[in-house]
């Protein structure tokens, strides 16, 4: 079984916009991958972006200043 | 073949165009349908499109191009999206039925609609469009450039007016994209429509529209998305909220590929040589007697296409001399423009259209013009 860790799950209310996230960090060096979004945040059945926990101030910094738009931020186990 | 239809469709591509498509077909999943390598492969291709459609054209967010099977598609979505009952819309003569037929739909429903006339040479007066203004008056929805005369129209021109008079300016550019330099948000263009696979040199079915943020149209189509599933309605957000279902990713990743080419060339420089060599058959068949030649050729800011008539010939009988003796393809008939050919008088004989392309030559051009000459003696 894969380590669990903690997490900060970004969701989206599109593909485009976990697509700009992904390009922005790699642009930025900040870690993370996309996932398909958990269950336990949403029944939905979109992507997600899963970063290292300690990179969540970052990351919300990061995505305001593109101003990309996302529909919430949780942290997780995962 | 001498192929000069290239405003129906581009028949040569760049090289990448074609490998593009086949690596897609062998390798991407459906985009935003799930987090694994295949479709996350095609969301990225398709999210690079964006990025670089929006970068050629001005568009001031990625997401908010979207994608469509073609214009026609693009300017359904758009015209029967933006207006209700009640609305006044300004076009013009110059539009294909690519705008004509959604605009004639909904003047059945209440829409009011005038057209800005054309004269013999396919221009318009621009002073025409502020005289047909009226209170309820909501868009001027134009085309960039006619696909029967060439002849474009002043964007920047119709881009000030509409500002000023607080109204959508939607441009149909199917003759243009890739092949007229074009920014949507400096020329004050709200909605762009735009096709693959003419001047962008993509594949066929692929399309879409350009729009800047603010901007509210209601969804033509609602399905799938990939997200937002339990969500009962469409989702707001574009670009989901204008697309349903699957895309066509495989026909996207050869867009991107045709629209980074087209970046590397330059659209100014594609101009210059998609230009030159319409000038060059322009002023030699202008010297042939018998053939009239249409349009408006005082400027360079036009797209590369030159129709034309023999004598009282029918454009059908034309178009099929050119091709079965001197293996010259062309488009014959009416283009899908109707009020353009009253315009100029050739509802009943139509025309022949040569339109040329990044890939077509000087000889090729020399070749037409013999044909033509040989074919004005009979």
């Amino acid at each position: 079984m894969r380590q669990r860790q903690r997490r900060a799950v970004v969701t989206f209310h599109t593909t485009a916009e976990a697509m700009a996230t992904e390009k922005l960090c790699k642009a930025k060096d900040l870690a993370g991958k996309l996932i398909s979004a958990p269950r336990s945040l949403s029944a939905d059945c979109g992507i997600a972006w899963s970063a290292p926990v300690e990179l969540r101030e970052a990351l919300v910094r990061a995505l305001e200043e593109a101003q990309i738009e996302f529909d919430g931020l949780y942290e997780l186990t995962l | 073949m001498i192929y000069f239809d290239n405003a129906a469709t581009t028949l040569q591509k760049p090289d990448c165009v074609v490998r593009a498509v086949s690596e897609a077909l062998c390798s991407l999943g459906n985009s935003a349908r799930a987090a694994h390598g295949g479709a996350l492969a095609a969301s990225r291709t398709v999210f690079a499109a964006r990025e670089a459609i929006a970068a050629l054209l001005g568009c001031p967010r990625a997401d908010h191009v979207v994608f469509t099977q073609n214009a026609t598609e693009a300017l359904n979505i758009a015209l029967l999206g933006l207006f209700s009952p009640g609305d006044h819309v300004i076009s013009t003569d110059l539009e294909h039925n690519s705008v004509l037929r959604p605009l004639y739909a909904l003047q059945r429903c209440g829409v009011a609609v005038d057209f800005v006339s054309a004269d013999k040479k396919g221009n318009v007066d621009y002073a025409d469009f502020e005289a047909l203004l009226r209170p309820e008056t909501r868009a001027v929805v134009c085309t960039h450039a006619s696909n029967l005369t060439g002849n474009a129209l002043d964007l920047h021109r119709l881009g000030e007016l509409t500002r000023a008079k607080d109204i959508l300016l939607v441009v149909d550019a199917s003759q243009t994209a890739g092949a007229l330099p074009i920014h949507m948000t400096e020329l004050g263009v709200d909605v762009l429509c735009f096709t693959g696979h003419k001047s962008l040199l993509g594949p066929q079915g692929t399309g879409g529209l350009c729009i800047r943020p603010g901007v509210e149209i209601r969804p033509l189509k609602t399905g799938g998305t990939g997200v937002q599933s339990h969500l009962p309605y469409q989702p707001e957000q574009y670009p989901t909220r204008l697309e349903a279902g699957t895309l066509n990713a495989h026909g996207i990743a050869g867009l991107l590929a045709s629209v980074q080419w087209i970046r590397e060339q330059g659209v100014e420089q594609i101009h210059a040589r998609e230009i030159a060599l319409a000038r060059r058959f322009y002023a030699a068949v202008s010297a042939i007697d018998g053939l009239t030649v249409y349009g408006d050729w005082t400027n360079d800011a036009r797209a590369p296409i030159v129709t034309l008539n023999l004598r009282d010939t029918p454009s059908s009988e034309l178009a099929d001399a050119l091709f079965e003796d001197y293996g010259v393809a062309t488009r014959s008939g009416a283009h899908c423009a109707p009020r353009m050919h009253r315009a100029l008088g050739t509802t009943e004989q139509g025309a022949v259209r040569f339109s040329f392309g990044y890939f077509n030559n000087g000889d090729e051009v020399d070749a037409a013009v013999a044909a033509l000459r040989e074919l004005s003696r009979e």
